[in-house]
């Protein structure tokens, strides 16, 4: 269950959106410390060693700032996922899941993390990852590589890459090997 | 020997010896087991042992508060490990990540027994596909990533099914790693006493471990602000036995003193007032071995009462001392005795009522009632006379008696008034006569609201089950029994299916009957069949078959391995959960089910549960419906035993008096006292209940003494002034013993304190008021 609040919020640090040029990171910051929030159409793609062929899952995110995040998986099977400040709750096969994020300190130092990314806080992220930006503003990759023991013990990197002013994948890469790769498609209009 | 001592008083010595041993033996009972039925029926039957005995009544929810997060979360291991040592309690559960370790590894240990998703069907190719594919989606969910290690082992998900079949709501939050409120200002633990429910003893040892270990958690540097707070059914249970203990003994004191203060006033004799007491104690011991030796148990409220007939057992010894010291023991015995007399018989008459009582605290307060009085009045009739002599010169009480006689002609002329209130009475009675008794059983309940507020909290938190809905099935042997927790199941998962029913808890989860386990056994197929349906199923699927061996072990080590039995459970939390939920009773074993609401409102719909339970000889208790049942059924059930009960008195009173006038004199003081008392007491905001009703009974009891004496007394003369000062004294006296009881916070004894303390002294006033003088005594 710990891996359930990494999971989700990183997925979900997507929608961390518009990045203008003239660019380093202190830029990248700004920006997404100004974003609205929006919407977002996704494709998951989980490698599992244990697994042939990646599991692909696909649905709709949005985001709300300051601390509300939505995860609506439409296939395979439906299921809605919600943080809302510290409170993760799943829906699934009719049945709810509620679960307080601050029970697990790794999950939460993880989401705090995130939380940093999307809303800019450069200062909060560097006590948790170190931070490598690379590419220019129409094409540009941040990687973050775990700092905090704890996060390390999930996840060995995040990557985030974003064309010009949209986030447009996050790969995860998680200590034991297994990779999830997430695709937006920013929804027009939102 | 009979020379020396004469031989009612030797008796009377001889039995005192005897009811002190077997009061020194009695046992006292100070719990709420005095509002269950004498006579219960079946599911009464499991409600009594569920409240006495049961998981619910050794829950203990403990939280603790102040300091901060990581402060509670140390406090609360330290707690747990502590608890878990000193081997009080039988579980000890504060949510502690590695505490359900054991329970994990058991559930997927034994997946291919357990799972109720094991069928046939389950392994055909076709439900391999589907039981396969549904693993894999369940990964694209974070769910999934906890079972993705095990996925080889267990591609058909069979630990996904138990633990989805599970409560997910039914844990507390945890904050840092401990169980926590919901606001995250306390830590919360929840523990199981060894001590049964109904051993309060028990219980308060269990409580005092609690709190010592606590205070040496304390004593860890940084923890010492720390604050315990404790609820549950032990916790109300030895409260209420220390406020009743306590009340007791401050009550009688009290009241003895006031009395003492009354006689010492009167007599001016510390003999006389020593001499006055011996029928009180006499019948006071003579109640608690008559409860004692019927019942077998003696309860709290029972001797709480005991404070109150203090003061109606001293008026015969107050009736003996004044009017035979002008008239003489001899003329005593014929003029006044006879009128003593039929008081006692009316009072026996009115406890006796309470005998036939179903609610065995009404049976003991009726028994202890009839035995106290009787005795008393038999002390002072034979063994008095005897110890006190020639009854020394009391001091002259013409001049009071003068006086009083005085206040009653102006008590007279104040007829109008009374029957102006009268009417005031019934008029506010028929008004209300909907909503004048209160209809719920918390009404006895002794419960200070500040401890409940606390009870509500934690239990709110721990989301602990108030228990309140449950299913109970039979069966002759432990086997028996889960086949027909599992029957009963079924029903239920239907219910649970369409929505009507939150879920169910069942012992049969964690260890099904042997003949489910079978059952399930026999469906898993052979491993070379197993594998050639894998290969067929799993063709184009991202889980091939060649990745599938250690499933087709475990399957293959599943189909041979021996059934489980309750010793597997060893070790973890759902063998707890398991013994719970089971109990051995002569005519063998019971399995409960409680069931969850679906709704957020608590309440379930008992008919679609009694009606998918029928034909499986599943009992289905409503425990607050049934309890609220019971009180109302011992509510009209003393409302015809009061009516009797009175209907006694009047026949004892007509079949003497012989005269309607003359029993009209009698009775309609009594009447008018019961009349302005109940709308007094309703009025002034008191919610009647049970209590009040019996306390109804008893000023007609208790108060026809007095009427009796006024109307026998009233010649063409009027009243002798001393008869009417030792009436005066007796009633004072009464209303001190009853009235003392209306301060206990105990709501059983301020009810019959509250009614009767007013009540009599009403009776002495209305009788004075309405005296008529009869042209020739009769």
């Amino acid at each position: 269950m710990k891996r359930l609040g990494a999971v989700l919020a990183l997925t979900l640090c997507a929608l961390a959106a518009p990045v203008k040029a003239g660019f380093d990171l202190n830029q990248l910051m700004a920006d997404l410390a100004r974003h609205p929030g929006g919407r977002a159409t996704f494709t998951e793609r989980k490698y599992l060693a244990v697994l042939d062929k990646p599991v692909v899952s696909s649905g709709e995110m949005r985001f709300t700032p300051p601390g509300r995040m939505e995860k609506r998986t439409i296939s395979p099977r439906s299921e809605t996922l919600v943080l809302d400040q510290d409170v993760l709750t799943m829906e699934r096969d009719k049945r709810r899941l509620s679960i307080r994020l601050d029970a697990q300190p790794e999950a939460l130092a993880f989401v705090d993390s995130l939380r940093a990314l999307l809303g800019g806080d450069r200062v909060t992220l560097e006590r948790s990852y170190a931070l490598q930006l690379v590419g220019d503003a129409q094409r540009w990759v941040l990687h973050l590589l775990p700092s905090d023991q704890r996060i390390a013990a999930l996840v060995l990197r995040i990557t985030v890459s974003g064309q010009a002013n949209q986030v447009r994948s996050i790969e995860y890469l998680q200590a034991d090997g297994d990779r999830i790769v997430l695709d937006l498609q920013p929804v027009a209009g939102s | 020997m009979t020379r020396l001592v004469p031989r009612p008083v030797l008796l009377w010595i001889l039995a005192l010896l005897a009811g002190l041993a077997i009061a020194w033996h009695s046992r006292f009972n100070a719990d709420m087991s005095f509002v269950l039925p004498l006579h219960p029926t079946p599911s009464q039957e499991v409600m009594i042992r569920q409240i006495k005995e049961g998981v619910v009544s050794r829950l203990l929810m403990v939280g603790i508060g102040g300091g901060d997060a990581d402060q509670r979360a140390q406090a609360s291991r330290d707690l747990r490990a502590r608890l878990v040592a000193s081997g009080a309690f039988t579980s000890v559960q504060n949510g502690e990540a590695g505490s359900q370790d054991a329970d994990r590894e058991y559930l997927f240990r034994n997946r291919y027994l357990l799972s109720p998703a094991v069928t046939p069907a389950r392994f055909t190719v076709e439900g391999l596909r589907e039981s396969i594919g549904a693993s894999i989606d369940l990964l694209a969910s974070p769910a999934g990533m906890m079972l993705k290690r095990s996925l080889p082992q267990d591609p058909t998900g069979e630990l996904w099914a138990q633990i989805s079949a599970l409560d997910p709501t039914s844990e507390p939050p945890s904050r840092a790693g401990v169980w926590a409120s919901r606001d995250g200002g306390r830590a919360l633990l929840v523990l199981q006493t060894k001590a049964l429910g109904s051993d309060t003893d028990g219980q308060e040892q269990a409580l005092a471990t609690l709190d010592a270990q606590f205070e040496q958690v304390r004593q860890t540097p940084g923890l010492t602000a720390l604050t315990l707070e404790v609820a549950g059914p032990g916790r109300f249970a030895v409260k209420a036995r220390d406020t009743i203990r306590e009340e007791v003994s401050r009550l009688s004191i009290l009241s003895t003193v006031a009395i003492v203060v009354v006689l010492a006033f009167v007599y001016r004799s510390p003999r006389l007032v020593f001499l006055g007491l011996l029928p009180v104690a006499s019948g006071a011991l003579a109640g608690v071995v008559a409860v004692s030796l019927i019942f077998g148990t003696v309860f709290g409220i029972t001797i709480g009462f005991g404070a109150a007939l203090i003061g109606e057992a001293v008026d015969y010894s107050i009736y003996y001392f004044l009017q035979s010291g002008r008239v003489g023991a001899e003329a005593w015995r014929t003029r006044f005795w006879p009128t003593v007399r039929l008081g006692v018989l009316t009072s026996l008459a009115g406890f006796g009522a309470l005998l036939f009582s179903g609610f065995p605290g009404l049976a003991q307060l009726g028994l202890y009632a009839m035995s106290g009085v009787l005795t008393a009045a038999l002390v002072t009739r034979f063994v008095l006379p005897v110890l006190a002599g020639p009854v020394p010169a009391v001091r002259d009480l013409t001049g009071p008696g003068i006086r009083l006689a005085a206040m009653g002609q102006a008590l007279r002329r104040g007829r109008w008034a009374a029957l102006v209130l009268a009417v005031l009475a019934l008029t506010h009675l028929a008004i209300h006569r909907g909503d004048l008794w209160q209809a719920n059983i918390s009404a006895l309940s002794s419960v200070d609201p500040a401890d409940l507020a606390v009870d509500q909290a934690l239990r709110a938190d721990i989301g602990a089950p108030d228990a309140r809905y449950m299913v109970v099935v039979q069966g002759i042997n432990q086997e028996a029994a889960l086949q027909a927790a599992e029957a009963a199941g079924a029903r239920l998962d239907r219910l649970v299916e369409s929505g009507r029913l939150g879920g169910y808890d069942s012992p049969a989860r964690f260890l099904p009957s042997q003949a489910l386990q079978r059952q399930r056994q026999a469906a898993l197929p052979e491993p070379a069949d197993l594998a050639r349906r894998l290969a067929v199923a799993q063709a184009d699927s991202p889980l091939p078959a060649n990745r599938l061996a250690p499933f087709l072990a475990d399957i293959a080590a599943a189909r041979a391995q021996p059934l489980i039995g309750r010793d597997q459970l060893d070790g973890t939390q759902l063998a707890l959960a398991t013994d719970a939920l089971m109990e051995r009773h002569p005519a063998g074993w019971g399995v409960l089910l409680p069931l969850r609401p679906a709704g957020g409102d608590g309440e379930i719909d008992t008919d679609a549960v009694r009606a998918a339970l029928v034909g499986t000889g599943a009992l289905f208790i409503d425990l607050k419906g049934e309890l609220n049942h019971l009180y109302a059924s011992y509510l009209g059930e003393a409302l015809v035993l009061a009516l009797a009960g009175v209907a006694a008195i009047v026949a004892l009173l007509a079949a003497t008096l012989r005269s309607l006038p003359r029993l009209v004199a009698v009775i309609g003081p009594l009447g008018l006292a019961v009349v302005l008392v109940m709308a007094g007491l309703h009025a002034l905001g008191q919610p009647l209940h049970l209590l009040h009703l019996v306390g109804f009974l008893l000023i007609v009891a208790v108060g026809s003494n007095y009427a009796l004496f006024f109307e026998r007394s009233a010649d063409s003369a009027g009243i002798d002034p001393t008869t009417l000062t030792s009436m005066v004294v007796a009633n004072i006296t009464t209303v001190i013993g009853f009235g003392v009881l209306g301060l206990s916070s105990v709501p059983v004894l301020h009810a019959v304190g509250v009614t009767v303390g007013p009540g009599a002294a009403l009776v002495l006033v209305l009788s004075a008021a309405f005296l008529t003088r009869r042209a020739a005594p009769a």
